[in-house]
């Protein structure tokens, strides 16, 4: 890599001020003691569950349906992790389940 | 106990499974930092400054051919960030009358703290300001201590740690089932999938976010008659 302190400092300061933005807009728009409208209480409300559903898409988006392997490794242990979340319903259990078996599968079996 | 240290021991166990996840994916972002030729010091502060993690993984191959297109990158990362308008909006209330912890909880919101934080509940006599501060900070934390790891010794890890990063992906389904089994959330977090997926079918992993989040709020609006 051959780029210039200033241009690489540069580039660091334009990956963050990229998120940055988009972390401050509800909180500058919103401030504290300033009344929340209706539609972003109702919003406020729906969008946890919203968006950890599309995190878990998200965490999904790099399976091939139609190619080797299928996403079997992934559709199993989240199986996994599902199965014993629902049985017995230990966060840290179900996780550390899960992620062992999809390590063994990807070390192991889909190799 | 004091107030500090009483926080700091309730906080941890919510952060032990992204202590998994987010440092191996932080080891995997410094080993593929240095491979790119970007020194240690480099890829520390770009975690430590920027602290995002999927945009730094797309800035990488940015750095490592040497372009200089900050305007480009800028974009992109407004891109990529997007959804966090969407975190921000969950945490409004939460992040109130935190005082001058406030601005560190706005500028290191993530995925895993907006996932963690949104859904846990702070256990009686703690106070709510500095457990979820120690949670955000314990989270910065594992990602940067990951990239330094990485990037200074990732070499030396003969450890497989191929699928570590699994964890995350455990913890977020874990916590789309604890939200599925409350009957009141089962509506909006099948909206958020369905969004999700409609969106992944016609946009690729990276550019599925605006259109998915746009999905989300029509379907809000539509469904409670609000017009804007």
């Amino acid at each position: 890599m051959d780029m210039t302190t200033a241009e690489i400092l540069l580039t660091v300061a334009a990956v963050t001020l990229g998120v940055q933005l988009m972390r401050w807009v509800p909180f500058a728009i919103f401030p504290e003691g300033r009344e929340v409208p209706e539609a972003m209480t109702l919003l406020s409300k729906v969008l946890p569950a919203a968006m950890m559903g599309m995190l878990v898409v998200y965490c999904f988006r790099n399976i091939t349906p139609w190619e080797y392997p299928f996403g079997i490794p992934e559709i199993i242990s989240a199986a996994v992790v599902l199965a014993l979340h629902y049985r017995i319903g230990n966060c840290i259990l179900s996780i550390v389940a899960g992620t062992v078996c999809y390590m063994i599968m990807q070390q192991y079996i889909f190799v | 106990m004091g107030v500090k240290k009483r926080a700091f021991k309730a906080a941890f166990p919510n952060t032990i499974s992204i202590m998994a996840g987010s440092t191996s994916l932080g080891v995997v972002y410094g080993m593929l930092m240095e491979t790119a030729g970007i020194s240690a010091p480099w890829a520390i502060m770009m975690s430590a400054v920027a602290f995002c993690g999927s945009m730094q993984f797309a800035a990488v191959p940015i750095l490592a051919a040497s372009l200089f297109e900050p305007l480009q990158v800028l974009v992109l990362s407004l891109m990529i960030n997007v959804r966090h308008i969407f975190y921000g909006i969950s945490m409004l209330e939460k992040y109130k009358e935190m005082g001058k912890l406030k601005a560190f909880m706005v500028y290191t919101l993530c995925d895993e703290s907006f996932s963690t934080e949104s859904h846990c509940t702070v256990p009686e006599k703690v106070d709510r300001k500095w457990f979820y501060f120690f949670m955000s900070l314990m989270i910065y934390f594992y990602w940067v201590a990951g990239t330094a790891i990485g990037s200074m010794a990732g070499r030396l890890i003969t450890f497989d740690t191929t699928g570590l990063d699994f964890a995350m992906t455990a913890l977020f389904i874990v916590l789309f089932t604890e939200y599925w089994k409350k009957k009141e959330n089962r509506s909006a977090a099948a909206m958020g999938v369905l969004a999700s997926l409609t969106a992944l079918l016609v946009f690729d992993g990276v550019t599925f976010m605006i259109p998915a989040m746009l999905l989300m709020l029509m379907a809000v609006f539509v469904r409670k008659k609000i017009w804007i």
